[in-house]
């Protein structure tokens, strides 16, 4: 899919809460061994957080950058599979609390933890048919897990979110063009009355986030006449360490160009904030003319592929956190306060 | 306009009274104040209460006062001023008899806390603040006498000990006080090693939930003659208001409304400070009894904790002040608080209050505060001629 | 437990959200929570005013008993007085750092938060808390 104006990111930002919990510290209260572990920490949202505030610490650093009125914002799209309402549009909130209402269409979107990659096409497609002014895209979760499951050693809190709007020499970077694969395969789902996601455990590798992320990637390159030395980072969603390097790997991309990107270990799986997260990680590095392939992974299944081009540098000038800053910035919790900032001991 | 006495006064004990409901409060002590006064009928009745409405769900206080005790027909209002509920009732029937609109009125304070769950009063004590923005923040009112407490230490380089000491001075006239909430004394370790409820302040400096009824009655002072050898006088009744936000006033740590309602009592009485010989204040929490005695104009600001240190508050003390424990020692249940400290000031007058008696007491200051000096009320009783 | 009203809430939401108060549009005082009449100068009317969304705290305790309905889930809590920038005061709970991390004079800023929520069933109630300033 290639917009038919050019459509540019003017601004972007990031939010990773505060309190981190080791993944060890989670292998000690169910016996599990550690040298199994993808990450060595997750984040975690204290209790006064959800994926709507932090959607609004990410929407108010892209605010920040992009320098925008925000009335002129005339979309909010976000990507989430942990929205604090199951009927009330999150957007609603946020726009809100930017100042970018009423004039706006909002909504939410839910495919796993591509839902915030969605949002993010459907911004490019309404401001390249020139329908709005600026789209602000946002993919956050407070990521769910069952206690004692495979998924806990992962899953974190995060999010990001981008505003997109006409291609100028300002704009940060550019969107070349999008390409989705998505086909009904049940790897990972989350029934609409239950807490907590279930899984098919191996069948969640090959069938589902391999065959995805590698069509959508490849299909992208292949309409955009790309190889994988054109890219100088390469982007996948994290739910695991070995996921997105084997991915990345198969497709001809080397560990240079997936470093950047990879945030897993410090961070865990943000859910529909990963790929995202990983985004924006890369653009915090990133120099003007290097190309950025994104692809988000939402189980489903589906993937989201992007080539991104940048233009003016990034890192300059960021009245902002960098992502390295907010990871640094941590205050370790013990499993008791985990469970009862994520609501698992129900009071 | 008339010269106004007090008659009659009588109260409960305080405390967790559990075999007692708010009718069975009002009926104890009002029967009480009109059996003080030989008397058996009367004009109108003033009620002050802070919270019944919302810990026991019962408004239209006026009428169910002058229902349960059997004054059919008689005209009664119900006056809110927070915790200064019952001054605020006073304060009404002083000018209902001045300006000789009756003849004999009843004043009943009574506040019932203790079927509700602390939880639950701590809740409906920040309904004396504003709600959308002070109680949103989820600030309890021991919070914000913590905020005033630590802001006072860091301005005028006071130790906590010392202004706790307020309170070690209010259990021991508490102990010697047959109503009073807390018969137990208390020393500065004690309040130390109690919890901090909010940072810095601890449990032992901040009043608790309390039951209790409080009444007087009111006649023109010829009437009282009549009726009685000693009539006490009303020299003076003000109230004053300050700015409802804390962090919107000047200066926080002073409360304008203690000032101006002091300023005017004093001028109405046309005394001076050095001719009040008994003090009943505000002490909600040790802090607000130091700063109260500051903007009453008895103490410097900043003073105050001092003042109390050098023994100057004790029975035979410069300036005998909570003579039967305050707020703290003999307890605050918010909307009577008011009405007991006249009561108080009355005993001291008439020379009934015990193991308590201050020498020579002719003239008596009660003040009282609502929320966190939003709202004041200085009274001055005397027996002078 | 009562139900939260949503009305009330909504009215605020602006305020809350974005830290709106009022400035006097004839001697320009500036107040937070927003009024409708000046204090200073008693002029009837006042226009929305953006308070700046950073500041010091000036004075801070940590609320550790008798928490109101609603707020006990988050306990202990932080509540302080901070000075914004432009000289308006504003009671707000602290997060994202420990009571022992906080001084007097210690840099904050404006964060978007739950504040309380009604149960499961009622409404979540958003608002302004600040935390350290980080970059």
């Amino acid at each position: 899919m290639k917009p038919s104006k050019n459509v540019g990111i003017l601004g972007y930002g990031g939010y990773i809460p505060v309190y981190r919990v080791k993944t060890s510290e989670i292998a000690r209260i169910w016996g599990r061994d550690d040298d199994y572990l993808q990450a060595e920490e997750v984040a975690v949202a204290s209790m006064d957080e959800d994926s709507v505030t932090m959607a609004v610490e990410a929407a108010r650093y892209a605010l920040k950058r992009a320098k925008v009125n925000p009335e002129e914002i005339g979309a909010i799209y976000i990507g989430s599979e942990s929205k604090p309402y199951a009927v009330k549009s999150s957007g609603t909130i946020v726009a809100e609390a930017i100042g970018a209402s009423p004039n706006i269409t909002a909504a939410d979107f839910e495919f796993a933890c591509k839902g915030g990659t969605e949002a993010l096409q459907t911004c490019i497609g309404l401001v390249a048919a020139r329908m709005i002014k600026y789209g602000l895209a946002i993919g956050v979760d407070t990521a769910q897990a069952a206690p004692a499951d495979e998924l806990e050693y992962t899953v974190a809190c995060g999010g990001a979110a981008f505003l997109v709007g006409p291609k100028t020499e300002n704009t940060i970077a550019y969107f070349e063009g999008s390409t989705s694969y998505v086909t009904d395969t049940p790897d990972f789902w989350r029934r609409a009355e239950e807490p907590y996601p279930s899984h098919a455990g191996r069948f969640t590798g090959e069938p589902a986030y391999f065959r995805h992320i590698i069509n959508a990637a490849k299909n992208l390159m292949d309409e955009l006449g790309y190889k994988p030395e054109d890219f100088d980072y390469a982007v996948f969603h994290q739910p695991n360490f070995k996921f997105p390097v084997r991915a990345g790997l198969m497709l001809g991309f080397t560990r240079k160009q997936l470093e950047p990107g990879l945030l897993i270990p410090s961070l865990g799986n943000a859910y529909a904030g990963s790929a995202l997260l990983g985004l924006v990680a890369v653009l915090d590095v990133a120099k003007p003319g290097e190309r950025i392939l994104l692809a988000s992974y939402g189980s489903g299944s589906g993937s989201d592929a992007f080539s991104i081009v940048v233009q003016n540098n990034p890192s300059k000038g960021n009245p902002t956190p960098f992502i390295s800053r907010l990871l640094s910035r941590k205050k370790y919790i013990d499993y008791a306060e985990y469970a009862k900032y994520r609501r698992k001991i129900v009071f | 306009m008339r010269r106004v006495a007090v008659v009659g006064v009588g109260c409960t004990k305080v405390g967790e009274l559990w075999d007692k409901s708010l009718k069975d409060l009002v009926v104890e002590s009002a029967t009480k104040a009109l059996d003080d006064a030989g008397i058996d009928n009367i004009d109108v009745v003033y009620v002050g209460n802070a919270l019944a409405q919302i810990l026991q769900n019962q408004s239209n206080l006026g009428s169910l006062v002058a229902d349960c005790l059997g004054f059919e027909g008689i005209p009664a209002i119900s006056v809110e001023a927070a915790d200064a509920s019952g001054s605020l009732a006073f304060h009404e029937a002083y000018k209902a008899v001045k300006f000789g609109w009756a003849d004999k009125v009843l004043v009943v304070g009574v506040e019932k806390m203790s079927d509700s769950s602390s939880e639950e009063v701590s809740k409906a004590l920040m309904t004396f603040e504003d709600q959308d923005y002070v109680a949103f923040t989820g600030i309890t009112q021991a919070g914000i006498h913590a905020l005033l407490l630590k802001f006072y230490m860091e301005k005028f380089g006071v130790k906590h000990e010392d202004i706790a000491m307020f309170a070690v001075e209010a259990h021991k006239k508490a102990s010697k006080n047959p109503y009073a909430q807390f018969r137990n004394l208390i020393k500065l370790e004690d309040i130390f090693r109690s919890p901090v409820v909010a940072d810095p302040l601890r449990l032992l400096e901040h009043t608790t939930l309390a039951d209790g009824s409080a009444s007087l009655i009111l006649c023109p002072l010829e009437e009282a003659k009549k009726l009685k050898l000693q009539p006490i006088e009303v020299l003076a009744s003000s109230t004053a208001t300050d700015r409802f936000f804390l962090h919107e006033r000047a200066d926080m740590l002073t409360f304008n409304s203690t000032v101006k309602a002091a300023e005017k009592a004093f001028k109405e009485a046309k005394i001076s400070r050095d001719q009040i010989d008994v003090v009943e204040t505000h002490d909600s929490s040790t802090i607000l009894g130091v700063i109260s005695l500051e903007d009453l104009g008895f103490v410097e600001k900043g003073k105050g904790a001092n003042f109390v240190v050098e023994g100057n508050i004790t029975i035979d003390g410069r300036l005998p002040t909570n003579t039967m424990g305050g707020l703290k020692g003999r307890g605050h249940p918010l909307g009577a608080t008011g009405v007991y400290q006249l009561v108080e000031v009355v005993w001291q007058l008439r020379g009934e209050a015990g193991e308590n008696q201050v020498k020579n007491v002719k003239v008596g200051l009660t003040h009282t505060v609502g929320g966190v000096g939003s709202f004041a009320s200085v009274n001055i009783l005397g027996c002078l001629g | 437990m009562t139900i939260a009203s949503a009305p009330r809430y909504w009215r605020e939401i602006k305020y809350r959200y974005r830290l709106i108060g009022s400035r006097c549009l004839k001697c320009g005082k500036i107040y937070f929570p927003h009024r409708h009449i000046c204090l200073v100068c008693g002029h009837r009317k006042l226009e929305d005013y953006k308070l700046s969304e950073k500041g010091v705290v000036e004075v801070f305790t940590v609320i550790r008993r008798n928490y109101p309905l609603g707020y006990e889930k988050n306990a202990p809590y932080i509540v302080g007085l901070i000075r914004l920038e432009d000289g308006v005061k504003v009671l707000s709970q602290i997060v994202d750092c420990h009571p022992e991390e906080i001084k007097p004079g210690m840099l904050v800023e404006l964060t978007f938060r739950k504040v309380k929520e009604d149960g499961k069933k009622g409404i979540i109630e958003y608002g302004y808390k600040f935390k350290p300033i980080f970059r």
